[in-house]
């Protein structure tokens, strides 16, 4: 592979190459935080948007033995602010608005009704941490159809009593393992892990399953910057396992 | 090479004596000629002297006498065959050194590889790989600092409860500022990090050019020798090829560890849709385990090949951004 050139012509060749190279400087652009912004902004958008695609929603997360679940006291509790906001457990109703048939206050016996599933699963922190535990709830795609949602609308918004909120996919929500979860571990949900009900997807990362949920909406457009309260500080939207 | 020689001795009669003033001023042979210069200083000041007064005139006479002995010098040959001859219609001053009947074997020998004017060079990196490894350098920087910054959130391969933190990593190390923020550099590098190697690895293969740096089987028993150079100060083994076994070994583990840190980084990234990959990978937890000894294996190659770098040189590292290395120290 070596060659004998003269050296002017070497230095010509060289100049010639490294040019080729030179529209590489202009990514330095991204040196500048409001360019890194957008840059990342958008990564972020276009991981979202790839794990959209690459979301399966026949295909199953992992289940476990119950051998492998954690035990009760080794499973966090985890919040943003605090962990008790104190719900009225009695008087508690789950108000259903958006793009469904029936709107509407729903009792917690009324989702109680619909089947049950238990399930072993992994719950993911986004911090890096996870736990397999035991859920019980009902299936959100049955709550769905119960409250007449049109389940051609894009997104499920959440709002809960500690005024956490969050957004989800369509798709993810009628997925066969999302659950609007009312146990944990063969007991009727603690107050400081979401009672009386909250959100268990084992096909979403932890800040997604929010807890003592208040309000549902049915919905297809979301407003920006509340789309979810740590999506709004900057994680991912999607926050797909 | 052979017809080189051919053509040596038929030329110079022809293009000496015509138009000596014309190409030297015409294309700056002015350095070659001083090139020559030096490179005949032992011999004969008087040439130089002749080549710089240029009494081109004189010279040819004897040029013909000259030129007709050189096939007779047996080592005239030789040099000529590896390395072409200096072309008489490059610089006219050529012949004047052949004048000297002595000269020629003289010079042969002391320098049968310097050519006049002339630069061993190599076209080492095309442009596909050098536009990669550099977009390559940048992603592995913003995924490392980023990646100890998500680490740093929990700095464990345990459970969370009891949570036993392995290092404590300074922030001035990290990217991103929190959590989130290096999650988003983390997820938009990830995909200039995976384009970058898949572009390489396209590269290589369809081009053939893997074939400078795959690390094989034969090369196993050079990294010895060059490991005991770099760290034992050994004996220098001589240079095959553009890279040295020790060097294919690195640059051929980073290829591994870029391929385990994207592996295992689409696990850890989607485990419920990767579950099987996940599966090989011996689950979860080992993933991340395995995620981080991919870093810590680009760790340990980072600062190895900064190093070479500075120790070699400018041209060495000019080399990954025009492409062509100035005398390269390989023979081939």
């Amino acid at each position: 592979m070596i060659e004998r050139l003269d050296d002017c012509d070497l230095r010509r060749k060289s100049r010639r190459q490294l040019l080729k190279l030179a529209p590489m400087a202009a990514l330095g652009v991204f040196a500048i935080p409001k360019a890194s912004d957008w840059l990342v902004a958008e990564g972020v958008g276009f991981s979202d948007w790839a794990s959209g695609v690459l979301f399966r929603r026949a295909h199953l997360a992992p289940t476990f033995a119950n051998s492998e679940v954690v035990p009760f006291e080794r499973f966090p509790y985890n919040g943003y602010d605090v962990l008790d906001p104190e719900v009225d457990l009695d008087n508690w109703t789950l108000t259903v608005e958006g793009d469904v048939q029936h709107a509407g206050e729903y009792k917690l016996s009324q989702i109680t009704a619909l089947p049950k599933v238990n399930q072993n699963t992994r719950h993911v922190c986004v911090e890096g941490w996870d736990v397999i535990g035991a859920f019980g709830g009902a299936r959100i795609s049955d709550f769905l159809t119960m409250v007449g949602a049109n389940t051609e609308a894009r997104f499920l918004e959440v709002e809960c009593a500690d005024d956490y909120y969050e957004s989800i996919d369509m798709p993810s929500a009628l997925h066969p393992q999302s659950l609007l979860c009312y146990e944990m571990y063969g007991q009727p949900l603690d107050r400081k892990h979401g009672a009386p009900l909250r959100l268990q997807m084992p096909t979403k990362l932890g800040y997604k399953q929010a807890k003592y949920l208040e309000t549902i909406r049915v919905t297809s457009v979301l407003k920006a910057g509340k789309t979810g309260y740590w999506e709004d500080q900057g994680y991912s939207w999607f926050g797909g396992l | 090479m052979a017809n080189g020689e051919e053509k040596k001795p038929v030329e110079p009669e022809s293009a000496l004596p015509a138009k000596p003033q014309a190409s030297k001023s015409k294309t700056g042979f002015e350095k070659p000629q001083a090139g020559e210069a030096i490179a005949r200083g032992e011999e004969d000041t008087a040439s130089d002297a002749a080549l710089a007064g240029e009494p081109s005139p004189p010279p040819v006479a004897p040029a013909k006498p000259a030129l007709s002995t050189q096939p007779a010098s047996p080592t005239r040959p030789t040099p000529a065959g590896t390395v072409p001859p200096p072309q008489p219609t490059q610089t006219k001053p050529v012949p004047a050194a052949h004048t000297r009947a002595e000269a020629v074997p003289v010079r042969a020998e002391a320098a049968p590889e310097k050519k006049p004017g002339l630069v061993r060079a190599a076209y080492e990196h095309p442009l596909a790989i050098r536009i990669t490894h550099w977009v390559n350098a940048v992603s592995l920087f913003v995924m490392i600092t980023s990646g100890l910054r998500i680490f740093r959130a929990f700095p464990s391969f345990g459970a969370k409860i009891p949570e036993h933190d392995l290092i404590d990593i300074p922030k001035a190390l990290t990217l991103g500022g929190w959590l989130g923020g290096a999650l988003q550099w983390h997820f938009t590098f990830m995909w200039f990090f995976a384009a970058s190697g898949a572009v390489y690895l396209g590269y290589q293969f369809f081009s053939g050019h893997y074939r400078t740096v795959l690390f094989t089987p034969k090369d196993i028993s050079g990294v010895w020798p060059m490991a005991r150079h770099y760290f034992l100060f050994g004996p220098k083994p001589a240079a095959t090829g553009q890279y040295n076994p020790l060097q294919k070994l690195a640059y051929t583990s980073t290829v591994g560890f870029g391929v385990l840190s994207l592996a295992t980084g689409i696990v850890l990234y989607k485990p419920a849709q990767f579950s099987w990959l996940a599966f090989l990978l011996g689950g979860f937890h080992l993933t991340r385990i395995w995620h981080f000894a991919a870093m810590c294996g680009f760790l340990a190659f980072i600062p190895g090949h900064l190093i070479m770098v500075v120790l070699h040189g400018w041209s060495n590292f000019f080399s990954m951004l025009s492409g062509w290395k100035r005398e390269p120290e390989y023979q081939e």
